[in-house]
């Protein structure tokens, strides 16, 4: 007579959470700050075509990384979130707070249910009427959401860019500090010269806020 | 544990089909839905009909322009004006003096329309909604003859509405960010036929008269200034030939809805210079 294997529930989450969390910090990190001028997002990608920044709403953005095709599907699924709740109530109702709950409950779902956790972490920022409106909501692997901060680091090996951003970080910056900030941020990941991807959120825009930007301010 | 459900990472570029899977009941009477019949009113009337009644209603919809507007576009040197007045009309009454007609669809695009005014507004709103879904998924905006066949697709989804004299006729106009030179329109019909027109086209009841006084005013070749003044004229021209549409106000300050789209995108002309060239056609 065979038993099955018994494995404790506290290592089938350990391993699910080494397994996604070595999958989403693979990749190159991306950023998103507050700064006077809106909220400033940048990451790390020598791709033109494969995004890691997107727009998602009139004031809400989005940055990611791990996998593209997990990260792209939670991208676009945001898009019909905020597309369907603005058209069904108003454009002023749909908020970074509601899609962060979303991306949380799903990710979360994944994480213990799933046959594989997703391996992604996203950011959704939202820019506001002054510094102290936004909002910047980081969501990780296992679907743990955070907003005590107004920036977060995603991916790579964070601990080098978290002190930069603590020690450089600090309410009012414009948008050129910030961008030298999140250079400095990104940059001390390492991994050489790679192309930057950016875009900001500009506050006291009327309707879509999103700006690309060809480079990091 | 639950997340957002599965139709949200179907995929697919488009708003309306996602819509349609997810939210049927929230896209109402402008797009029906796929394949079955428009929730609107009139049980009788919700059954298919039959192909003996659809040709007489077919040719009554498509003969018949829509009930009061005028709606025009025509093209300048540089990019396009759509100009519509501001009268909406119910029965033998005014129900509104000042009612819009003309609406950016996206930053590089009017949209213009005519007919069923609840009709006529959520077919706008769904379409701006559309583009702007579209741009965000994609990364990029849709090429202006992609817009102008979207916007196709949607009238023919709603062509059973129209059978029942419920129809909403769009006019599109704009420019591709990129090209150079006048701006391109295009006008549509019932069931859903997207034709580019060369210079100047109109839709609405006044649209006989409008395009009759544009083919006089209008100079291809002309500055900005000069197809706002013959937009201005024509419309002036609809208003006192045709009870659905509704002449400038300057006692009250109401004056058409003129809108340029040019290498700067849309822009809507505003009030007080629009007053200043009337002040000239009078």
């Amino acid at each position: 007579m065979t038993y099955p294997l018994y494995v404790p529930p506290e290592q089938i989450i350990k391993d699910r959470a080494d397994f996604a969390r070595r999958g989403a910090r693979r990749g190159l990190p991306a950023l998103a700050l507050s700064t006077a001028d809106g909220v400033l997002l940048a990451a790390r990608n020598p791709s033109r075509a494969l995004r890691k920044i997107s727009e998602i709403y009139d004031k809400v953005g989005f940055a990611a990384v791990g996998k593209w095709s997990e990260f792209e599907a939670l991208r676009v699924a945001g898009i019909r979130y905020a597309d369907l709740r603005g058209y069904s109530y108003d454009r002023v109702d749909v908020t970074a707070r509601g899609l962060a709950g979303a991306y949380a409950q799903t990710i979360a779902a994944a994480f213990t249910s799933d046959p594989k956790p997703l391996e992604v972490e996203v950011a959704v920022a939202q820019v506001g009427e002054t510094q102290m409106d936004d909002a910047v909501f980081h969501i990780t692997f296992d679907g743990a959401v955070s907003d005590e901060l107004p920036w977060a680091v995603l991916g790579g090996a964070p601990a080098g860019a978290h002190e930069t951003m603590t020690e450089g970080w600090r309410p009012g910056l414009t948008l050129p500090e910030a961008g030298e900030l999140a250079r400095a941020a990104l940059g001390a990941l390492g991994g050489g010269e790679t192309a930057f991807e950016a875009a900001v959120l500009t506050r006291g825009a009327v309707g879509r806020s999103f700006v690309r930007l060809a480079a990091i301010p | 544990m639950t997340g957002l459900p599965r139709e949200f990472f179907a995929p697919g570029n488009s708003f309306i089909d996602f819509l349609r899977a997810q939210a049927p009941d929230v896209l109402a009477a402008a797009v029906a839905p796929a394949g079955g019949q428009a929730t609107l009113a009139a049980p009788a009337a919700a059954s298919a009909p039959t192909a003996a009644a659809v040709a007489p209603a077919l040719t009554a919809a498509t003969q018949t322009p829509p009930t009061g507007t005028t709606v025009l576009a025509l093209a300048y040197r540089d990019g396009v004006i759509m100009a519509g007045d501001r009268r909406a009309t119910q029965g033998h009454q005014i129900a509104s003096r000042e009612i819009e007609k003309v609406f950016p669809a996206d930053r590089f695009t009017a949209i213009g329309i005519a007919g069923v005014a609840g009709i006529a507004v959520q077919l706008v709103r769904l379409y701006q909604l559309e583009l702007e879904h579209y741009e965000k998924v994609e990364g990029a905006p849709l090429s202006l003859t992609g817009k102008a066949n979207r916007l196709a697709t949607m009238l023919r989804s709603q062509l059973e509405l129209a059978l029942r004299g419920l129809a909403a006729l769009p006019l599109l106009a704009g420019r591709d960010p990129a090209a150079d030179g006048p701006g391109r329109i295009f006008a549509f019909d019932v069931t859903g036929g997207a034709y580019e027109e060369r210079e100047f086209a109109a839709v609405g009841s006044g649209a006989l008269f409008a395009k009759g006084s544009l083919k006089k005013l209008r100079k291809p070749q002309g500055t900005a200034r000069a197809a706002i003044r013959a937009a201005l004229g024509a419309l002036a021209d609809a208003a006192e030939e045709d009870t659905g549409t509704g002449g400038a106000d300057p006692a009250r300050s109401i004056y058409p809805v003129v809108a340029r789209v040019d290498q700067r995108g849309y822009a809507r002309i505003p009030d007080g210079e629009l007053a200043k060239l009337y002040g000239g056609l009078t």
